[in-house]
């Protein structure tokens, strides 16, 4: 529909303007990556473009492919959520929880309540920090520098909370089957709480930086408009979806864990644009900071952690379970035929769907629009490859 | 007497030419290094703080002898010439803007009756260099950039000579030091009788030097560094100073057109200079203050700006000072 639309414009224009008609430039490509500061890795877009103008993307991707599902089907359970930690590096925590959850479904095992609390704590502290990434890195593809690193020196104090309690900051392991892998150390919930407080003024603070400066509105608002019908055809999922007017989040339509027990609220968009998708992330990062103080405030005693044997084997069965990553549904299949290891292991990544939306709404388009909505959707590429 | 001048006066500007420039060089290595604390500490960071012990102040000297000793890879396909033209003319460019910058009622190389006309002339060089680095380099990226500073000069000159325009009409010349002389008084200050002009001046000479928000000839984020990513080694060291000195000529021009150029309480005459290079200096710092503050105009609306608001507002701005300036006389 887009398309047809932008046709007829470009009729009119013609018909207007004699010699614009006659003055057809050639168009070109362009090899957009694999290596370029704005594609988030390794992706590679295939530009055809007619001077500032796209014409056609055409994404290639798997220049970070790793076999990850074939190599998880060769190890015992314990040993694939160090791998989970790195099928999404920037919210290793929540792909921690996705293969939890999902190996805890087939072997029907009881998680107690001070672990699902934790999990939510840290569930949403890791939601926090890669929105964090998020918010730096689209006011860096902008342009503007100061914003990335306004939003490591926030995520840094997660990293310390995070290193307090398991000893990594990037690659936790930290959620595993059963429950977690440490109780948290005395004088966590303080800071836990001091951090949200803090948070909740640095966001004050986040919006007056960009969200009313007139060159940022510029350049996302209008620009990469996202309707429900498309969005939805394309399986876009997470805050991008909710962006584009689908109040849809598996925290609330698909309850797991203790997210049920939590009021939160979700954001929706109005205009389906680039404004849209880069407020829906603040306005988690304010809810998460509000589920955070929730669980911290009936926080249960008793022992979060599980021992059970490191080679374990799991019941016959299948299961697939998903849960809302920061980028979207992230999903874990695993077919257990009774054995120490999965029979067959396949991970949903939002990112792909994500990913493949972007050539439909940016055709017609400026090149600088196309990096502002590639970073609005906030794709990372081993999601995407795996 | 050779062709009309006297033989000291020639000895005189070629004296006070290359003293500028050596000072002018001085002054870029100087701010590549401040740059890089000021954009360090408005981003939470200390910037360099090793080389050279305190607050690593020669970093940018070790930097400029590293890119003397690395390889100049000249890309196959290249327009040979055009390639290797392009970054001298830049720096001859700008080099040549230092003949009539008054830095005090003494020091100037030469001051030509048609000082800022001859500015405005020879500033132009450096977008024909910018063209000749994107189209020599054949790269594609490289030729967009080359491509939108060509569009974006084209825009951004017609404002800023307008701007300049009011200052010429009170100052009834075109001679620097014609003009830093009619502001004699702090009032006077064309910053005072032209806050509009100065306004519209700034934005315009962002937008000259390349810098953010105007950035887009070499925006990073989409053309991964515009017209000079296939240039390597002192050929990209030229085109990294050639950008610092510019920005130190249009703050110079702003000092001497609205900031009241070497005027100042105590030292007029015997020190100048000294106001000169700290007004100079200090607007340079709010040219970075923007760079490190504002996300980067999309191209499209980077031309609307010029034509819609910036022109109109300099129009707007030269009628309104030929009124004045008739009324009141």
């Amino acid at each position: 529909m887009d398309e047809k639309e932008l046709n007829i414009e470009d009729q009119e224009r013609d018909e207007q303007n004699p010699v614009a008609r006659d003055l057809h430039t050639e168009e070109f490509l362009v090899n957009m990556g694999p290596q370029h500061p704005s594609t988030h890795g390794v992706c590679r877009l295939l530009l055809t473009m007619d001077g500032e103008v796209i014409v056609k993307v055409e994404p290639y991707i798997g220049y970070l492919h790793r076999a990850l599902e074939k190599i998880c089907e060769n190890r015992i359970y314990k040993q694939i959520t160090p791998f989970m930690d790195r099928f999404e590096y920037v919210s290793s925590m929540l792909a921690d929880w996705v293969y939890a959850l999902c190996v805890e479904r087939i072997g029907e095992i009881e998680i107690s309540p001070r672990a699902e609390h934790l999990r939510v704590i840290f569930g949403e502290l890791q939601r926090i920090a890669s929105h964090l990434i998020y918010w730096g890195v689209l006011g860096m593809d902008l342009g503007a520098f100061t914003p990335f690193l306004y939003g490591l020196r926030e995520r840094e104090m997660i990293m310390d909370l995070f290193e307090e309690t398991c000893g990594q900051r990037l690659t936790y392991n930290y959620i595993r089957v059963g429950g977690v892998s440490h109780d948290i150390k005395p004088g966590f919930e303080q800071k836990c709480k001091k951090f949200t407080k803090y948070m909740r003024e640095v966001l004050e603070d986040y919006e007056t930086l960009l969200n009313e400066n007139p060159i940022f509105l510029s350049r996302t608002k209008d620009i990469g408009i996202a309707p429900p019908h498309l969005s939805i055809a394309y399986g876009v999922s997470g805050p991008s979806l909710r962006a584009s007017g689908v109040k849809y989040d598996v925290r609330k339509d698909d309850p797991y864990g203790y997210y049920d027990k939590f009021e939160f609220d979700i954001p929706c968009g109005e205009n389906y644009d680039t404004w849209d998708r880069y407020y829906a992330r603040v306005f988690e990062m304010w809810e998460s900071t509000k589920i955070i103080d929730q669980a911290l405030e009936g926080l249960p005693e008793g022992d979060p952690t599980f021992k059970m044997k490191p080679s374990f084997k799991l019941p016959e069965g299948e299961a697939y379970v998903r849960i809302e990553s920061a980028r979207g549904e992230m999903g874990c299949y695993i077919v257990s035929k009774g054995e120490k290891k999965p029979y067959r292991l396949k991970l949903r990544g939002s990112s792909f769907n994500n990913l493949m939306i972007i050539p439909e709404i940016s055709t017609g388009l400026k090149i600088a629009d196309l990096v502002a909505i590639f970073a609005s959707y906030d794709i990372i590429m081993p999601e995407v490859d795996r | 007497m050779i062709f009309g001048i006297e033989l000291p006066q020639i000895v005189f500007s070629t004296i006070y030419f290359a003293a500028s420039l050596g000072v002018v060089l001085l002054f870029a290595l100087f701010l590549v290094w401040w740059e890089r604390k000021v954009s360090a500490h408005i981003q939470v960071r200390f910037g360099p703080m090793m080389t050279g012990k305190w607050h690593g102040w020669s970093q940018t000297l070790a930097d400029a002898l590293k890119l003397l000793q690395k390889e100049d890879i000249v890309p196959r396909d290249a327009d040979k010439r055009v390639y290797f033209w392009a970054p001298v003319v830049v720096f001859g460019a700008t080099m040549m803007t230092f003949v009539v910058i008054p830095w005090s009622p003494q020091f100037i190389a030469a001051d030509l009756n048609v000082g800022i006309l001859y500015i405005i002339a020879i500033t132009t060089f450096t977008i024909i260099s910018l063209l000749m680095a994107g189209w020599g380099s054949n790269n594609k990226y490289s030729l967009l950039g080359g491509m939108r500073s060509a569009a974006q000069i084209v825009s951004y000159e017609v404002p800023l000579t307008l701007s300049i325009m009011g200052v010429v009409l009170l100052a009834q010349s075109l001679s620097m030091q014609d003009i830093v002389a009619d502001q004699d008084k702090f009032w006077n200050w064309n910053i005072i009788r032209q806050p509009l002009g100065f306004v519209v001046y700034i934005i315009a000479a962002t937008a000259e030097v390349n810098r953010t928000p105007f950035d887009l000839p070499e925006a990073e984020q989409e053309l991964v560094a515009g017209f000079n990513i296939e240039y390597s080694g002192m050929k990209f060291a030229m085109f990294f100073l050639a950008e610092f000195v510019n920005m130190f000529v249009v703050a110079a021009i702003a000092t001497t057109l609205f900031l009241g150029g070497w005027w100042g309480p105590f030292a007029n005459e015997s020190l100048g200079w000294l106001w000169f290079v700290l007004k100079t200096l200090g607007v340079i710092f709010v040219l970075m203050w923007f760079r490190w503050t504002y996300p980067r105009l999309r191209v499209d609306h980077l031309m609307e700006f010029a034509w819609k608001w910036l022109l109109p507002l300099a129009f707007l701005n030269l009628l309104a000072t030929g009124l004045i300036y008739n009324l009141v006389k």
